[in-house]
């Protein structure tokens, strides 16, 4: 049982990341591509933030009375990890957008079969 | 430990796993976008409950706010409502993902505990910042002054991440991207040059 | 979208209080919860949420692109020149100490303009996104 409990977090972070993983590689919407690729990502940020916790711990902000705080290493990690990703995000968004344009449609295996084809439909 | 306390982490840990398995199964695009949504809403709730709390902050601005408004406004410009064609589970994927899965969680099984206080991650530099950095910075956040301070060329890097994707979107998707492209005839190219700025 | 008028009030009095709390997120971030990261995110959104409601053109004229493309460059620029003020004061790149009288006061100063820096590239670069999206016409 404690064992259960000790490792609960990380466990559900691997369903987490696998959840994301499967979409990423079984579908071929690629809006949904990237909200798996999301939803990874924010199960490496809950697995950093669970190993930062410590039991009886408070925020990692000094205050009279607590001596024991988080370890804020992690926090700093995956704060900045977080707009980062928001930025890549954007990126991958505003790449999709030109696809769109350019393919006609976001599918992956329908991109694929057209450049198999070798029909280019121009923009 | 409080039980209470694990109950919560357990739940919300339990919600969030739902919530991913249901956008693994949703077709509608508006409900995918809508659920992750909600996703990275109870991230920031979970990251409250780990005492993070700047890191929730965050995810509850970015991952709930920007990051959903942005994926709503591809959805807008490229027309798509609904995945085209419907597919059944697929099962090489699957495996993959399975024996992944499987492998980490036999990988995590000689992990120190979760809230371990002599986990070897909480006992490296961490005394060090949270004994010394409100002495040396004069500021009670710890995770302030390791941001900006301890880990200075980081966050340097992470900004400068922040700003090229920021012109990588202007350059994809900014006005007058048509004049730049080689080989292509723009029709309205006067007006593009009229609009730039 | 012209004729939301609850949309319209509401915003109207939300946009204010919303930008002095990503001020107050900015400055109290040494303090509390809050810094450069989120202090920018919540400033970008009330611009959003003008842009939302009034209409893309209206949101260029309050804010030019042109104007929001030098703040976010001008934020990664003034990372940049806190960390070389550093290097010209004596010591190395991005080392704060020097920069007041005292290494705690040096430190207070650095780590407040470092955050300025980091709240200006990004609230500049998420309304920076968020027009280019908006801006679309197909």
């Amino acid at each position: 049982m404690e064992t259960v409990i000790g490792l609960f977090n990380y466990w559900i972070v691997i369903v987490l990341m696998m959840a994301g993983f499967y979409i990423v590689i079984a579908q071929e919407n690629m809006i949904k591509k990237m909200v798996g690729l999301s939803i990874f990502q924010v199960a490496v940020f809950v697995f950093y933030i669970s190993m930062s916790n410590v039991f009886g711990g408070t925020a990692p902000i000094a205050a009279e009375g607590f001596t024991r705080y988080s370890n804020p290493l992690p926090h700093v990690l995956i704060l900045t990890a977080i707009v980062v990703g928001v930025a890549t995000t954007a990126l991958g968004l505003a790449l999709i957008v030109r696809i769109k344009e350019e393919f006609g449609t976001i599918e992956d295996d329908q991109i694929r079969d057209m450049e198999e084809h070798g029909e280019e439909s121009g923009a | 430990m409080n039980p209470a306390d694990i109950l919560i982490d357990i739940f919300l840990l339990l919600l969030m796993a739902a919530v991913a398995i249901a956008i693994v199964r949703s077709h509608l695009m508006f409900a995918v976008v809508m659920l992750s949504g909600i996703f990275s809403l109870l991230a920031a709730v979970l990251y409250v409950h780990l005492t993070a709390v700047d890191v929730a902050f965050t995810e509850a601005a970015v991952g709930a706010g920007v990051s959903t408004l942005l994926f709503l406004a591809t959805l807008a410009l490229t027309h798509v409502n609904v995945e085209e064609k419907h597919k059944p589970v697929r099962v090489v994927p699957l495996v993959i993902v399975v024996a992944t899965g499987a492998m980490l969680t036999w990988g995590t099984l000689d992990m120190p505990h979760y809230g371990d206080p002599e986990a070897p991650a909480n006992k490296h530099v961490a005394p060090r910042y949270i004994q010394e950095s409100p002495k040396e910075t004069g500021l009670p956040n710890m995770v302030t002054s390791v941001l900006a301070s301890y880990r200075g060329y980081d966050t340097l890097g992470e900004v400068v991440v922040i700003f090229t994707a920021g012109v990588g979107v202007l350059v994809i998707l900014g006005r007058g991207r048509r004049r730049w492209r080689p080989g292509v005839k723009d029709e309205d190219g006067d007006n593009l040059e009229e609009e730039r700025a | 979208m012209n004729r939301h008028s609850i949309l319209r009030v509401v915003a109207k009095l939300m946009i204010p209080y919303i930008l002095l709390f990503a001020l107050y997120v900015q400055f109290h971030g040494d303090f509390g919860p809050g810094g450069g990261f989120q202090a920018g995110v919540i400033f970008a959104a009330a611009f959003i949420l003008y842009a939302l409601i009034f209409g893309i053109e209206n949101g260029r004229k309050v804010l030019p692109a042109r104007i929001n493309r030098i703040v976010m460059a001008g934020g990664v620029l003034l990372y940049c020149l806190v960390g070389l003020a550093g290097m010209f004061l004596g010591s190395e790149f991005l080392d704060y100490n020097v920069l007041g009288p005292t290494p705690v006061a040096g430190q207070h100063y650095g780590i407040l303009l470092v955050e300025l820096g980091v709240g200006l590239t990004v609230s500049s670069t998420m309304i920076a996104i968020f027009y280019v999206f908006a801006g679309q016409d197909i």
